[in-house]
């Protein structure tokens, strides 16, 4: 073998083998007629995945590809979020009568999707992932053929998503034409070199970026799919939508705005503070108002973006370490609230609204303290993950000199805490007004599991990630 | 550009009040190459159409992808040929699927 192989393939070996794995779920899907096994088969690839992330280091493809601490990271919340949605679907897609194997299929591919996001080094890699990504995605969000609502979310997902690529396109042609590179490397040296920062037409490109960004993580005022999507989705693919691409968002954020357009750093900055304080402010204050408990959820995330965003806004390595450690965290929280809602999916009920968790301690004692550990950790209340999420974000903005903004994002938590302990209030202090059944998944139960030992665990023994995450980025943008 | 932008609709203004206006029946049926239309011009066609043209487009790309490739062979040597393997691999892979699903078929 010669040499270009082993230096240029290894690098992407984590990518290679989960798309070859998409393949084999494909087209083993036209043998097996038994489709939990292609759920077995995505977990076993995502596992497999997994360990190979350790054996990759470099670039590769002409610099268009890297394989860093901070790629690895992000791909590390990929695969969880994968493999715990992929845990909840089996059953739930057999209850709603889809249980087809392009689903695990379609969920790999995103998933390969994100990952070359995160390792993106060039801009144009950057806009492969994203579309590999987003049109999995989108037919995904539509997987329930014969509910009118999911063909909705698919369809407004899909046009908004297309507007969102065509800015960011746009964005791209922008800072090619000023600099004459698609290399995130290249344009920030070149811009350090001829100090453009003034230069009207690379503010309209930083712009776009923030637009198109905006929209993967949906912040306001880029949010308004989320709501219909999130509530149209199938309910596994809504926990993995509402963390994968986000985070996947955010990992780019992080190479496009805070390396190459790293000189720009004060125009982006104003353009996420305006961002962040919307999305935390629309975001709770509408999750007030709603009583779908899909739709509850969606208005929180959006308002998590908003939290997330303050690492970025910091600018500063604290920040980002802190940034990534909230996905993280985000993460297991967030498809553990998904799961509870999932797993309440039976063929009789639909259990979506907040009405529906009426009593429900007394029915299922165990799934309600669970719930409550997640809404816990959801508005930040320690022992849980979502306190220690929140304070290194926090703390990275003051350090930052964003106290002013860190108030804000206090106060707005403060309102969070109304919805959130809306749920519980319903799950303790009412009685059950309907019977509830849960559905008999081991797959759901067993991320329930996982979810709820790492919201707690992280959230007594916080060292390890955050450390993990400083660890990760020191190699980054170099 | 003022003036130009005037001119354009100035003169488009002054022929519309000044020229003669006689609709009747066959001048305001929709054009088709002189025949009398037939029919809805809105159909609604069937998906299948659209699936033949959508597997149209995934080979043709393939054929295009192969000439530069085939053209420049010499140069780039080994590298490139396994990475038109793995191509071809791929799209392979999506022909099993459609050829499976039956989307080959016409008439089920």
């Amino acid at each position: 073998m010669p040499e270009i192989f082993r230096t240029q393939l290894m690098v992407v070996l984590p990518e290679t083998l989960l798309a070859v794995f998409a393949m084999a779920v494909v087209l083993l899907d036209l043998v097996i007629r038994k489709k939990s096994v292609l759920a077995g088969i995505s977990i076993a690839g995502a596992a497999a995945v997994f360990y190979s992330l350790f054996y990759t280091q470099g670039f590769a493809f002409n610099h268009m590809f890297v394989a860093d601490g901070y790629g690895i990271f992000f791909k590390f919340i990929f695969l969880v979020s994968l493999v715990l949605a992929v845990l909840l679907s089996n059953k739930y897609l057999s209850v709603e009568g889809v249980n087809h194997g392009e689903y695990y299929g379609l969920m790999l591919f995103a998933t390969v999707g994100m990952m070359v996001m995160a390792s993106a080094s060039d801009l144009i890699t950057v806009y492969l992932g994203l579309e590999l990504m987003s049109l999995s995605v989108y037919v995904l969000a539509g997987f329930i053929r014969h509910s009118a609502r999911s063909s909705e979310a698919a369809l407004k997902y899909f046009m908004l998503g297309a507007f969102a690529s065509a800015f960011l396109l746009l964005g791209i042609s922008l800072t090619y034409g000023l600099t004459g590179t698609t290399s995130i490397g290249g344009v920030a040296s070149y811009l350090q070199l001829h100090g453009l920062a003034k230069n009207p037409v690379l503010i309209l490109a930083t712009i776009l970026y923030v637009v198109a960004f905006g929209f993967k993580i949906a912040a306001v005022p880029f949010h308004m799919w989320a709501p219909d999507v999130y509530e149209g989705a199938p309910t596994p693919i809504t926990a993995f939508m509402s963390v994968g691409p986000k985070a996947a968002g955010f990992a780019v954020i992080g190479r496009v705005l805070l390396v190459a357009l790293g000189s720009m750093s004060f125009e982006w900055s104003t353009l996420l503070i305006v961002l962040s304080i919307l999305s935390m402010a629309a975001g709770n204050i509408l999750a007030i108002a709603q009583t779908n408990i899909k739709r509850m959820l969606a208005y929180s995330s959006i308002a998590h973006a908003g939290y997330a965003l303050l690492g970025v806004i910091a600018f500063s390595p604290e920040g980002l370490a802190s940034m990534m450690n909230y996905l993280l965290i985000y993460a297991f929280m967030n498809i553990g609230a998904f799961t509870v809602v999932t797993i309440l999916r039976t063929e009789g009920m639909k259990a979506e609204e907040l009405s529906d968790y009426e009593g429900l301690s007394k029915t299922h004692p165990l799934l309600a303290a669970l719930m409550l550990i997640f809404m816990f950790s959801l508005t930040g209340i320690p022992p849980t993950a979502g306190f220690i999420g929140k304070f290194y974000l926090f703390t990275a903005a003051i350090k930052a000199g964003y106290t002013w903004l860190t108030v804000v994002a206090v106060l707005m938590s403060a309102i969070s805490a109304y919805f959130y302990l809306r749920v519980v209030m319903y799950m303790y202090m009412k009685e059950p007004a309907k019977q509830l059944e849960m559905a008999k998944s081991y797959g759901a139960r067993f991320a329930l599991l996982l979810t709820g030992l790492a919201v707690l665990v992280i959230g007594i023994l916080p060292a390890g990630l955050i450390d993990m995450a400083r660890a990760a980025i020191i190699d980054f943008g170099s | 550009m003022i003036i130009a932008l005037a001119f354009g609709l100035g003169s488009l203004l002054v022929g519309m009040l000044v020229r003669p206006r006689r609709p009747y029946r066959e001048k305001l049926l929709p054009y088709e190459s002189g025949n009398p239309p037939i029919g809805e011009p809105r159909v609604r066609f069937s998906v299948k159409f659209y699936i033949i043209a959508m597997l149209f487009v995934v080979f043709d790309v393939e054929a295009i992808f192969l000439y530069p490739w085939a053209v420049t062979f010499d140069k780039i040597g080994l590298y490139a040929f396994v990475e038109m393997v793995l191509f071809i691999i791929i799209l392979l892979v999506g022909y099993i699927y459609a050829w499976k699903k039956d989307a080959f078929r016409w008439d089920e």
